[in-house]
């Protein structure tokens, strides 16, 4: 019984995933769990497992390209079973239960003998395409399944070759027909491509821009190098947008457009924070933490007594929660992404600052799994390390609130009379006022002064 | 004392159209405009101009009435009436721009403006009273341009034998004899007027041919088109010298290596115009102009002060009507906030000459491409070979189509022959849309219509014209 592959919904909100690789070669042997292919989803690189046992008889598209989620991209069977109608219907997605059936008609055809060509075969390098392999091996059950009218025609190669291109029913983006004929001849998808014309149509210069900035799988491999070096004299480079960097765009416009947002900005001392920290690392290496280790610590401490900014927007009505989950945004190559630190208000400082820094190299090397970057209640933006002293985040939505965190720096303040230096650190709430009023953002700002000026108080 | 939040100096297409625009998006508008509304363009170029090529068109017409039946006997030409009549349309014209402007609540400033400060218009009226204006958004400059003659050659005006195409807009009569320098549209607009109306018309040129910027096949056609006509053509000539007598000049002219005199009765001088930027106050606030005297604008038309913008003719070439009143839409959007303003596209402005037959063309033309190493293939189409145009006579010209080879993308498009004028906004919306040559041949195009031409231009291209 043969296995469909399918693109698979490797994150809560992918729609499409782009097949960086195969890790399987078709006519390798795969086991149920096994990785066969690499998926960029609009969050990370994700690994696509194999459902079912037996030999990936067929890649139904390209490394590098692009598919919806459901899409029918490849098949594990047994090395006799007949797969043609299972490729023959790929493209289409919607898995239907019933087409996963082979047609009445092949059910007629005898399976094609294992081929006692297979056998004496067997010294055949593996790198033949195995499709191929199928056709010479199994002459008889081709004469047989190209007489059964209506049945798909065995001619494999060309079939997928159809198969790779685009669902047909697939919504077209809007583009000029120059822009159409430049694209089809470069090999370019247009879904790949965001348009800049009136009403966001994608025009000639979209398709430049693509090809110039190395464009797609095709235009890679041929095309793009004379049309880089045309297009080098150029003031600026068009860069198309990666899936995450768009799910970035779509999701923080979607914020800052409906969210009404207000910011409240606070300058704390944080002298005993570094005090604290300085003690701790003196304490030796397995006691370090870093000031944002602490922030997120006292972040958390803070929220569990303000449920009200620990909380989600719902549309109709407000989620708060009883746990803290903190995403902390970290910037990764090509945008950012915020892993989250479940239950941070109960975890010890050890705790926290360990999970941090896996997380973060996770995220760096876009090995997230999905669950580990959804579920926050609350997000932390910390730019301190980038010499930012202060500035305002965009709201992760649902959540209704985030921190931006500056950098610490040494500033004279009058206390008593007397001029001093004390570490201060500037930090801002943006606040979606549908759910968090300014003076409630401001009460919980107070209750992290508390524990950012008093970190023993993180202790208790 | 007004306040508005947006005054232009100029009434012209791209000041008044401008001004329209923002009155629509809810700004206060004043205009400051000395003459009639509509500036240069209804009151001494476009619209009188086309109004005399009508009168022309009918005269030639008249001429071969025999041929298509209709004889009129003792047909007279009176370029005065003509005049006449074309005085009226302009006023008729501006009229229609002061009926917009009370329709919009656009105030007309009537008087010259001066900029006083970022935000202050003094407007001086006829009476001499100055008025101080204030705009509290931006003050747009959109002065135009006016003719200059050529005193470099020697042709100062003096608006009796040696004139601008402000005195030749309102001659009584046909001069017996005229010479008309500059063949680009204006000067190839006049010659067929008065060549219409009887006179004797002579066209210096210094470029080698008739509309030098247009593309060689065309400038050869209208030549031969001239020439038939019996207008004579002096290319490729230089004025040695001009002696302007009380009645007639005498001009010296070194054309092919050879001296020639001639005397006309008139020089009409249709090269040359000049900015207006002059007693408008921009030099004191330090507008940066280009190296050819023109106000340096950036795609929003902001110059390099703030709140003060500058669009149509001032704001540099090409000087004309569609374009300054595009630049005019421009700034108001922008100065509106809109989203995703279409800029103005410099690259896809037709030109027409209303000569006949007329002239028409948009994006680039086989001398350019050829200039920038662009691969091309020309489709093209005879009017002599489309039916249309041999039911009404008039099967001079041709459609010229340069496209693309590869992707069929219309890199420009060059018309000679009757209503080309109309006939190149198909182009100009292929090109604005990108549409190819396969996508206007797909369109159904009626028959018989000179729009047929096009259509067939564009299968030539494709190797597939049926017609020819």
């Amino acid at each position: 019984m043969a296995t469909k592959v399918f693109m698979e919904a490797l994150s809560p909100t992918m729609e499409e995933g782009v097949l960086t690789q195969w890790t399987k070669n078709e006519g390798d042997a795969v086991k149920s769990g096994d990785v066969i292919a690499e998926i960029e989803t609009d969050k990370a690189i994700m690994e696509l497992v194999a459902r079912g046992d037996g030999i990936l008889r067929k890649q139904l598209i390209a490394g590098g390209a692009t598919a919806p989620v459901g899409t029918l991209i490849g098949v594990i069977a047994a090395a006799d079973e007949n797969i043609d109608s299972l490729v023959g219907g790929a493209g289409a997605s919607a898995p239907k239960p019933e087409a996963s059936a082979p047609p009445a008609g092949s059910n007629a055809t005898p399976a094609a003998p294992p081929a006692s060509g297979a056998s004496t075969e067997s010294a055949v390098p593996k790198s033949e395409d195995p499709a191929h392999a199928t056709e010479t091996g199994s002459k008889g059950a081709t004469a047989i399944t190209a007489g059964s009218a209506g049945a798909p025609q065995p001619g494999a190669k060309e079939e997928t070759g159809a198969a790779t291109s685009q669902d047909p029913n697939a919504p077209r983006p809007k583009s000029s027909p120059l822009a159409r004929r430049l694209a089809s001849d470069q090999g370019i998808e247009l879904s790949s491509i965001d348009g800049s014309g009136p009403g966001g149509r994608i025009i000639k210069r979209d398709i430049e821009a693509a090809l110039a900035s190395g464009g797609t799988a095709k235009a890679a491999t041929g095309t793009s190098a004379p049309a880089r070096a045309a297009a080098s004299g150029a003031d600026y480079v068009d860069i198309p947008l990666t899936q995450i960097r768009k799910t970035i765009a779509r999701r923080l416009s979607e914020s800052i457009g409906p969210i009404p947002t207000f910011y409240l900005t606070a300058e704390y001392d944080i002298s005993k924070v570094t005090e604290l920290r300085t003690a701790m690392t003196e304490l030796g290496d397995e006691f370090k933490v870093s000031v944002n280790d602490i922030i997120i610590k006292a972040v958390a401490t803070a929220l569990a007594k303000h449920p009200e900014v620990n909380a989600h927007w719902t549309g109709d009505g407000i989620r708060q929660f009883n746990r803290v989950h903190i995403g902390m945004a970290v910037a990764i190559d090509d945008g950012l992404i915020t892993p989250v630190i479940f239950d941070a208000d109960r975890k010890g400082l050890s705790e926290i600052s360990a999970e941090a820094k896996v997380l973060a190299k996770k995220a760096r090397e876009r090995k997230l799994k999905p669950e580990e970057f959804t579920g926050s209640t609350f997000s932390i933006s910390n730019l301190g390390m980038f010499g930012i002293d202060q500035f305002t985040a965009i709201i992760n939505p649902p959540e209704v609130g985030i921190l931006a965190v500056g950098s610490a720096t040494d500033t004279p303040v009058v206390v008593n009379g007397e001029l001093t230096i004390q570490k201060r650190l500037r930090v801002t709430m943006s606040c979606d006022h549908r759910a968090v009023d300014g003076a409630t953002g401001a009460k919980f700002l107070q209750t992290l002064r508390r524990l950012l000026e008093n970190p023993l108080m993180l202790i208790y | 004392m007004a306040t508005f939040d947006v005054i232009f100096l100029g009434g012209g297409p791209a000041g008044y159209v401008g001004a329209i625009r923002c009155a629509q998006l809810g700004m206060s508008v004043g205009v400051v405009e000395r003459e009639g509304l509509g500036g240069t363009c209804v009151m001494w170029g476009c619209i009188p101009a086309k109004a005399l090529l009508a009168s022309a068109s009918l005269a030639e017409k008249v001429k071969k009435g025999a041929e298509f039946g209709v004889i009129a006997n003792d047909v007279k030409f009176d370029l005065g009436a003509a005049v006449k009549r074309s005085r009226a349309v302009s006023l008729q014209n501006s009229k229609g721009v002061e009926f917009l402007f009370k329709k919009n609540k656009i105030t007309w400033l009537k008087g010259t403006g001066k900029i006083t400060s970022k935000n202050t218009v003094s407007v001086k009226g006829e009476d001499g009273k100055e008025e101080k204006h204030e705009a509290k958004k931006a003050i747009c400059v959109s002065t135009g341009s006016r003719v200059r003659g050529l005193p470099q050659a020697g042709l100062e005006l003096n608006k009796t034998t040696i004139i601008s195409s402000d005195e030749a807009l309102i001659l009584d009569k046909a001069p017996k004899s005229i010479a008309i320098v500059g063949a680009g549209a204006v000067g190839c607009e006049f010659a067929d007027v008065y060549n219409a109306f009887g006179s004797e018309v002579t066209i210096v040129e210094v470029a080698k041919t008739i509309l030098p910027v247009e593309d060689a096949d065309v400038s050869a056609e209208l030549t031969r088109a001239f020439k038939k006509r019996k207008i004579n053509l002096m290319t490729d000539a230089k004025i040695k010298s001009v002696k302007a007598g009380k009645s007639s000049v005498k001009l010296s002219i070194e054309i092919n290596g050879k001296t020639e005199d001639l005397e006309v009765e008139k020089v009409l001088v249709a090269a040359g115009r000049a900015p207006n930027i002059e007693d408008i106050g921009i030099k004191e606030l330090g507008v940066q102009m280009t190296d050819r005297g023109f106000i340096k604008i950036n795609e929003k038309m902001e110059t390099s002060v703030k709140g003060i913008y500058a669009i149509g003719d001032v704001a540099g070439p090409p000087m004309l009507a569609h374009k300054g009143e595009r630049e005019g839409l421009v700034f108001a959007e922008f100065l509106a906030g809109k989203d995703h303003v279409h800029p103005v596209n410099y690259n896809n402005i037709p030109n027409a000459t209303y000569c006949h037959p007329e002239v028409a063309s948009i994006g680039m033309t086989e001398r350019e491409l050829k200039e920038k190493k662009i691969e091309y293939k020309a489709g093209k189409f005879p009017f002599s070979a489309n039916g249309r145009a041999r039911t009404s006579g008039e099967t001079e010209g041709f459609v010229k189509i340069l496209v693309d080879p590869k992707y069929g993308e219309i890199l420009g498009a060059h018309m000679v022959g009757a209503s080309v004028t109309e006939m190149i906004h198909e182009i100009a919306v292929a090109r604005e849309n990108e549409y190819t040559v396969e996508e206007i041949e797909l369109a159904i195009h009626a028959h018989p219509t000179l729009s047929e031409a096009v259509a067939e231009a564009t299968l030539d291209a494709m190797g597939r014209v049926i017609h020819a």
